[in-house]
């Protein structure tokens, strides 16, 4: 199952082993963990609760895959999104890929993440000394997708 | 002589999703709603809520970064709807 959405933590060195298991063809894997910073636009953040779409989330990240897939040449990709509460330093998400040479697992593992970023069904609401508040989009995000050459949906 | 039916006005019904902030503005995770009308779009959807005035109009107005997705696919305003469909309106996404 190259996607998973779970509330629970997740051993990276363990799934990045399964991922290339014993394929010959693996002569590179790339990965990228996005974690839980403590500060964000200026405010203190003590905990955040993500929230996703179920259905539409697991729909949504294999597209994501598929699409990689088609544009690099890549063996095998694996994508983790927690759910969920969480404080500073957790782990958030996971995107691993192998092929086998560097360059395709390196670009196809930026590929996945700036595409989810935009177009996975995730909300982030953080606690702050204000309060609660949910994350806004961020305009970089909507430039790292268009650097890929895709349309960014309003 | 006409098929009688024909009169009746189709009814499709959807279940609508609100998601995130969406989803604590209009104070409902989702609900039902029976559309009366010939050839349902999203577009008609939305604009049936926007006429709710408020938070509705307000969240929803033209030109918000709001997206529709239909049966968890993400889908423009002309896109038919059918019974039994489920439209969620999403806010712009924060994940990773």
């Amino acid at each position: 199952m190259p996607v998973r959405v779970q509330t629970e933590d997740f051993d990276a060195g363990r799934e990045i082993a399964a991922l290339r298991g014993t394929d010959p063809r693996v002569g590179a894997v790339a990965s990228f963990i996005g974690t839980v910073r403590d500060v964000n636009d200026g405010s203190p953040v003590t905990a955040m609760t993500l929230e996703h779409y179920p259905g539409m989330t697991e729909k949504a990240l294999a597209a994501i895959v598929d699409e990689a897939r088609g544009r690099f040449s890549i063996v095998d990709a694996l994508v983790i999104h927690r759910v969920g509460p969480m404080r500073p330093t957790d782990q958030i998400v996971l995107v691993a890929v192998t092929s086998a040479h560097r360059g395709d697992a390196f670009d196809a593992c930026r590929f996945v993440m700036d595409i989810l970023k935009t177009r996975a069904p995730f909300w982030k609401k953080e606690d702050t000394p204000g309060g609660a508040r949910w994350v806004d989009a961020r305009v970089s995000d909507a430039a790292a997708e268009a650097r890929w050459g895709n349309e960014v949906e309003p | 002589m006409p098929d009688s039916r024909a009169a009746v006005p189709a009814v499709t019904t959807i279940r609508l999703v609100y998601l995130a902030r969406l989803r604590e503005a209009f104070g409902r995770a989702d609900e039902d709603m029976a559309l009366l009308t010939a050839a349902p779009t999203v577009a008609a959807v939305l604009a049936m809520l926007r006429e709710r005035g408020g938070v509705w109009a307000d969240e929803l107005a033209p030109g918000r970064a709001v997206r529709v997705a239909l049966n968890h696919t993400v889908a423009g305003g002309d896109a038919p709807l059918r019974n039994g469909d489920e439209v969620a309106l999403l806010p712009p996404v924060t994940g990773g």
